[in-house]
């Protein structure tokens, strides 16, 4: 399994133990193997606290492994990257700063002038549709918007991969179904690849090129769904239907696995 | 875009009239209730002592009504004294007026309020981070830091005078040594309490760690600091009067003394009366630089209302 250039993540044998050599040393993944291509959008699907978040951080290198390794693009993972955004799961805008100032944030780090920084963040806003909402503070947005704002700072950072920690669970359905539709606009005209953590099984068929389903904890992969149907997805389309069914059957096992362990603790 | 808002509600609330013909207008419309109540608040317990006084519950010789000790201005006036004979070249008939007595009284104290607060935000709010950036000082200063932080004041007292004798440096030295340890420990939990989502979009976008502390650290507790820093000033004021009676010349405190020791519990109440007023618009004051310095901070949350 050598990670090839077309592979933007490989991760080998993986394992984080949270805490390790104290008494409140859990066991968040043990011996992951997986690879997303460059370019691929790669659903995390699970049970909550099965670790699938833990794998982002590890991805984004804001934790460390505590076994096996995590290369991005053939290089071992050893601290956070530009080309690794995170997006979390609820708005992390600066709220200090404007919409643009919050997206060139990265820019402003380096040595990029004024203008540099204009002519990024009217790219990147324009791309999410918040041209407009340049000059607006986060919380004059709505939290559909705040997102969009996360996802355009990630793209300002020109990533090749985006992570993605639940980043639509704090938004309402009709909000959530635009953003998707969103990000998947997005991932297409970037080319970066896309890991994104998810709960929600509709979510996981809407998106994915691959679902990749994970036992409860400790997290590993169960099985890998690949999702081979057209976008715009039909949500009732029979296919659909069937991985629906399909994926409920895998993710309730594990549930229910979780639970019965849950209440032996107890 | 809050004030915008509400004035657009209020256009159509108040049927087409036009509304920022006075700008100024709406806002004391806003004010006037909590004015109100204040007044309330404060006759309610006029009015209880005064009954109190007037049943003959309250000694007057004790505990005077409070038409007593604030009825006669110019005569309390007179025990402010700030004229320094002792200087050399100072005749006794030089002293300032009654009025002006009263005035240069309360500036003093509050200058030493001002300054010792002052002192003690930038040097606690420095040490505070600096504590939380390297940890081997952090490691040095924390454990005394926190050893230290429970001492009263007033052991701090006679310290004061050792270093400083008598004058404005032992009052400002007093409070800057009753906030210091309070205020750095306070820094230290505002940072601790920092949005770990924000420390790791910085990191991920690759700041260095004096980058993530000067533009995420700092801005991320600058709310906090500034509900302590408004905490604080009463703290301040309790401990300035502490050292005023020891000997400072003048100032508030030396008065409560100089009430103390003619028996004069009137003068007490008085003083007591004008330590209020001027706490409390200093509250007022820094809880506008508040507002204008938190302009990301939506009213009624990090401000203590």
């Amino acid at each position: 399994m050598n990670s090839t250039p077309d592979n933007a993540i490989v991760c080998k044998d993986v394992g984080k133990i949270w805490a390790q050599g104290t008494d409140r040393a859990h066991e968040a993944l043990v011996s992951l193997d997986l690879e997303v291509k460059a370019g691929e959008f790669v659903v995390l699907l699970g049970p909550s606290g099965c670790g699938k978040s833990t794998l982002l951080y590890l991805c984004a290198g804001l934790e460390s492994v505590t076994a096996g390794e995590i290369n991005a693009f053939g290089k071992p993972v050893r601290e956070p990257a530009p080309e690794r955004s995170l997006i979390f799961q609820e708005s992390s805008l600066f709220p200090w700063l404007t919409v643009s100032q919050n997206v060139t944030f990265g820019l402003s780090l380096g040595s990029a002038n004024a203008e540099e920084r204009r002519a990024v963040a009217e790219d990147v806003l324009s791309k999410v549709g918040l041209l407009a909402a340049m000059d607006k503070r986060p919380d004059e947005l709505s939290g559909g918007m705040r997102q969009r704002v996360a996802v355009a700072r990630a793209l300002a950072m020109k990533p090749k991969v985006l992570l993605m920690d639940e980043p639509f669970a704090a938004l309402d359905v009709q909000t959530r179904a635009k953003m998707q539709d969103f990000l998947l606009d997005v991932w297409r005209t970037s080319n970066a690849s896309v890991l994104f953590v998810t709960h929600h099984i509709d979510e996981a068929i809407a998106l994915a090129d691959r679902v990749v389903v994970f036992t409860s904890r400790p997290g590993t992969v169960k099985e890998i769904v690949p999702i081979d149907l057209p976008r715009p997805r039909d949500q009732f389309s029979t296919e659909a239907m069937q991985l629906r069914m399909q994926l409920t059957e895998l993710l309730s096992s594990e549930v229910e696995r979780a639970f019965a362990e849950q209440e032996a603790i107890l | 875009m809050q004030q915008s808002a509400a004035e657009s509600g209020s256009v159509e609330s108040g049927a087409g009239v036009p509304v920022s013909r006075f700008p100024g207008s709406e806002r004391i419309k806003k004010l006037l209730p909590g004015i109100g109540w204040t007044f309330l608040s404060v006759g309610l317990f006029t009015l209880i002592w005064e009954f109190a006084w007037f049943m003959g519950w309250a000694d007057p010789k004790l505990l005077p009504p409070p038409h007593v000790f604030m009825g006669d201005l110019p005569s309390q006036a007179k025990n402010f004294n700030t004229a320094q004979r002792w200087q050399i070249g100072t005749g006794t008939s030089d002293a300032p007026s009654p009025g002006m007595a009263v005035l240069i009284t309360i500036f003093s104290s509050t200058y030493r309020v001002m300054l010792g607060l002052l002192c003690a935000a930038v040097v606690s709010i420095a040490t505070g981070i600096a504590i939380r950036y390297w940890s081997l000082f952090g490691k040095l200063t924390l454990p005394t830091i926190t050893l230290l932080a429970p001492v009263s004041p007033i052991a701090w007292l006679p310290v004061a005078i050792f270093l400083f004798g008598i004058g404005d440096a032992p009052a400002i030295f007093m409070v800057f040594i009753a906030l210091f340890f309070t205020m750095t420990l306070a820094t230290i939990t505002q940072i601790d309490s920092v949005n770990v989502n924000y420390l790791n979009v910085a990191r991920t976008m690759g700041a260095s760690k004096l980058q993530t502390y000067t533009r995420v650290v700092l801005p991320a507790i600058l709310p906090g600091l500034l509900v302590v820093l408004r905490l604080n000033l009463f703290g301040a004021w309790m401990v300035v009067l502490i050292a005023e009676a020891t000997g400072v010349g003048y100032g508030l405190g030396q008065v409560i003394m100089l009430a103390r020791n003619t028996f004069n519990p009137g003068l007490v109440f008085f003083t007591i009366v004008l330590i209020g007023i001027t706490g409390f618009l200093f509250d007022y004051a820094l809880r506008l630089l508040q507002s204008k310095i938190l302009y990301w901070v939506p009213k009624g949350q990090g401000s203590l209302g």
